[in-house]
């Protein structure tokens, strides 16, 4: 994480340091260093440390393979950024990730029109972009429950995570679809090359997580809808005044969180070459793991896209690492359970209001009275 | 200012004074860093009397109440309880010695009964958990003897606002409260029920409770006080009997005969109407049948400075949210320059050149997990956006601009907000609001909270701006506000316009119409 000394004067130097800090003490402060690059810092003790555990874990093929693990989840985890960082949360990405895949599937075995007696085969790119669509509109029912109706973030999209959950079982019955190659004679072909193919010796799901992860950071940093997120999550009332559009912009997350989920589905069922109706379970509860290592506050306004990214990895290559060195998934689920704790941990230590100039100690109590200075 | 000089009425001889001083505090002085809140203030509390605090918003008053109830400590000085120095850590401390505060805003839990309430953090264990049925018996005997029979297992939400009050009353004399101040209990109350208040105060001084009392209502007050005490700018300047005092006494140690923070901008000539507000209603959010805002119109010209004086509850912010577009009008129009706005949304109006600067900068003005910068922005974002993408650099010179125009004094804007003092913080809301290049700018108590230099410096802005053909209104609570910036003086009185003045207006007039 970007480290600025003093009281930064260079604007954009200081406004990327200051979504993870908003106020520095002067001069060189290790702890503090420590702190807020704590989610590199961790990356970098996990590779060391594994690596000297076991010969294989420092390879670039292994890298490679574990990376293409954290894109599943870090997908889902860009999205749910977008949510947190409005103050909200979205439970059902992992529901929608699994109904995505089953979406997918579905299509991709040909949909039978009984009417006309015709069986029609999408091709592979109607195919994504169906799913993607599906996983706005999960995304869409979040966002206008939560900025119309007023429906407690945390209800609306547990109620959306059973019922997509319900819909992908329902469609399935329970089942998987299995046979996801396509078929040459139906033009449909070309399914597994997000879950299997490689660019430039890269697999394409990591590539699809970088592009992904890029068009996020852009956004939050140099399009008013970026503003417009932190705005709203770190004041919702006082951005509405200045003409923020809060609503629009708390539907947009949502949807951006579904199709997120959308895509992490179309790639993991892709790399699974099946689509299973209970794919995708608890992983909402990593996305939002790997959100809070990242540094976001749970209260909103406060994260950004390097900090999840290196959360997602962090996540990854710890529950990679502890299977390489064959540590039981009994202890993994307990390790990862403390990395958590620690983390949010670290954040309430950050985010704590640090001592200030008394005036506005004095005020911040009493926001009402009538003014003591 | 020395204390012992601005002192002009030293306390009566104490042969005359009945009651004898239970609380007093001696030379209490409280800075926040380089400024001084509270300057050197002596004043005693006698038995069974009541003191009211009299003085302008920031005056001191709340600080004053603050470290009597233990919120704050002083910096300099001491409190003398019962003749020994004492010194209180907390309000738990202070209620302890006997002392308890009953908030403007009522700190009750709405959604718990009455007897939960007034026991609630030291409820009364029993065999059997909590003793539900002593509470209960307590509560209606403390309720009994305010002569105000509510039944104890009623919910506080249900009741109204001055039996809320009544029920504070009742928690602080649970505890055996042997000194009680008021911080401006009547401001929410109807007329009936500051009755009752009244009534319940009287009693209470015959069972030798001391009362400190504050109150924006200068009449009022004065029909219960025993003693009279008046802040300005943080330093005591007069205390005196009951007796000895009128009204003109206490508006004149209020507002000091050199108060003066400039006067109305003048030499440019106002244009046509920009905004007018016609036949405006607006319903209570709490009681949808009540308007807080009643039939009223109002309308203000380019380059005019139209002050709303009114005190709390008058219905002023309800009026300029609804005018901005934050609350709805349950009838009437907002007309801007002629056309009819009353449907577009907050960000609409912005375009369109009606910005609001709103009442209470932290809750709904700032931004408090982005930059002084960020901040600055917020409102104009689409000023430096081309296409998709926002622009750093026309982005830097918005701010730069901001900063310079509105005088903050940071550097770059690239500081967190909460680094910046009050009045610097107010400032970059009003910037953020300027930034968008208003025609009509509307102001809700900016000044609240913020010292008398930044005070000057947004009245020079507005003037600034006025001459330039901006149009302001200008909402505020404090009279010599109105008189230093207002080229027209409207009075606000329950929800509706009460008196309307010119600029040559005196303060007793606007007090009188006011309601005071």
């Amino acid at each position: 994480m970007s480290d600025v000394q003093g009281n930064a004067s260079s604007d954009t130097a200081a406004r990327s340091s200051s979504r993870s800090a908003p106020r520095r003490a002067g001069g060189f402060d290790l702890g503090r260093m420590l702190l807020e690059g704590r989610a590199f810092f961790a990356l970098i003790a996990i590779i060391i440390i594994f690596s000297i555990l076991s010969p294989v874990y420092f390879s670039t093929n292994n890298f490679l393979t574990m990376s293409s693990h954290v894109a599943i989840f870090g997908l889902l985890s860009i999205g749910m950024l977008l949510v947190i960082l409005t103050g909200g949360i979205d439970l059902s990405v992992g529901s929608t990730m699994g109904l995505a895949g089953v979406i997918a599937g579905f299509l991709m075995q040909g949909v039978s029109l009984d009417m006309f007696g015709v069986t029609l085969y999408p091709p592979v790119w109607a195919v994504v972009i169906l799913t993607c669509v599906a996983g706005a509109f999960v995304g869409m029912i979040n966002g206008v429950l939560v900025s119309i109706f007023r429906v407690p973030a945390f209800v609306a999209t547990l109620g959306t995570l059973y019922v997509a959950r319900g819909v992908a079982l329902l469609m399935t019955d329970g089942l998987t679809y299995n046979n996801l190659g396509g078929n040459p004679e139906f033009g449909n072909t070309g399914f597994d090359w997000l879950g299997f193919n490689r660019l430039f010796g890269v697999p394409v799901g990591v590539l699809i997580f970088a592009a992904v992860a890029i068009a996020c950071m852009f956004a939050l940093n140099r399009t008013p809808f970026g503003r417009w997120v932190y705005a709203t999550g770190g004041n919702a009332r006082a951005a509405e005044l200045s003409g923020v559009p809060v609503k629009r912009v708390q539907v947009w997350v949502y949807v951006l969180s579904g199709v997120c989920a959308a895509i992490a589905g179309l790639v993991l069922s892709s790399q699974l070459t099946s689509a299973g109706p209970t794919a995708g379970t608890t992983y909402e509860l990593t996305a939002i793991a790997g959100v809070v290592i990242g540094g976001a506050a749970l209260t909103g306004g406060r994260g950004n896209v390097r900090g999840t990214l290196l959360g997602a990895f962090v996540i990854g290559f710890l529950s990679d690492g502890l299977v390489i060195i064959g540590v039981s998934s009994y202890w993994q689920t307990v390790f990862m359970g403390a990395v958590i704790v620690l983390a949010v941990l670290l954040n309430s230590i950050q985010y704590k209001p640090r001592k200030k100039r008394a005036p506005d100690a004095g005020e911040k109590k009493a926001p009402a009275s009538s003014g003591a200075a | 200012m020395n204390s012992e000089e601005s002192v002009m009425d030293r306390p009566a001889s104490p042969s005359r004074e009945t009651g004898e001083v239970v609380l007093s505090a001696r030379n209490v002085a409280k800075s926040f860093g380089s400024v001084h809140a509270l300057k050197s203030v002596n004043f005693d509390i006698r038995r069974g009397q009541v003191t009211t605090l009299f003085g302008e918003n920031g005056a001191g008053k709340s600080t004053l109440m603050k470290i009597l109830s233990g919120v704050i400590q002083p910096s300099a000085g001491e409190i003398v309880l019962d003749g020994r120095p004492v010194s209180f850590d907390s309000t738990v401390d202070a209620q302890r010695h006997g002392i308890s505060i009953i908030h403007q805003e009522l700190s009750l839990a709405p959604n718990m009964t009455v007897r939960d309430n007034i026991f609630m953090g030291r409820e009364l264990g029993g065999p059997g958990g909590v003793n539900y049925a002593e509470e209960a018996r307590e509560t209606e005997r403390l309720m009994a003897e305010l002569d105000e029979p509510i039944d104890p297992l009623t919910l506080v939400e249900d009741l109204r606002l001055g039996q809320q009050q009544i029920v504070e009353i009742a928690r602080a004399l649970s505890v055996d409260s042997r000194i009680l101040i008021m911080d401006e209990p009547t401001s929410a109350l109807s007329a009936s029920e500051v009755e009752v208040l009244f009534r319940v105060i009287a009693d209470l001084k015959g069972r030798g409770v001391s009362i400190v009392y504050i109150s924006h209502h200068l009449e009022e007050a004065l029909t219960i006080t025993d003693h009279a005490v008046v802040l300005r700018d943080g330093a005591m300047t007069a205390r005196a009997e009951r007796s000895e005092i009128d009204l003109e006494w206490i508006v004149r140690h209020m507002v000091g005969d050199n108060f003066d923070l400039g006067s109305p901008p003048t030499g440019h000539t106002m244009g046509e109407v920009a905004l007018s507000l016609d036949n405006i209603s607006v319903a209570d959010v709490a009681v949808p049948e009540r308007s807080v805002v009643d039939r009223l119109s109002l309308s203000v010209r380019a380059g005019e400075i139209v002050c709303i004086y009114g005190l709390m509850g008058a219905g002023r912010t309800e009026l300029l949210e609804c005018a901005a577009g934050r609350v709805t009008a349950s009838d009437g129009h907002v007309m801007l320059e002629g056309e009819d706005i009353s449907r577009l949304s907050i960000a609409e109006r912005i375009e369109r050149g009606l910005v609001l600067v709103p009442e209470d900068r932290q809750r709904d003005g700032l931004v408090q997990t982005m930059t002084v910068g960020e901040n600055l922005s917020l409102a104009s974002i689409k000023a430096f956006t081309r296409g998709l993408l926002t622009s750093g650099r026309r982005e830097q010179g918005v701010v730069d601009d901001s900063i310079r125009n509105v005088h903050i004094k940071t550097d770059g804007g690239g500081a967190g907000i909460g680094s910046l003092s009050g009045g610097n913080q107010q400032k970059v809301v009003i910037g953020k609001m300027l930034a968008t290049h208003p025609r009509v700018v509307l102001l809700d108590e900016p000044s609240r909270g913020i010292d008398i230099g930044a005070k000057a410096e947004v009245f020079r802005l507005l003037a600034e701006g006025a001459s330039k053909g901006l149009a302001v209104i200008y909402s505020t609570s404090e009279v010599g506000e109105c008189l230093s910036v207002a080229h027209r003086i409207v009075v606000m009185s329950r929800g509706r316009i009460s008196a309307e003045f010119g600029a040559d207006v005196t303060r007793e007039e606007i007090m009188a119409a006011s309601g005071e």
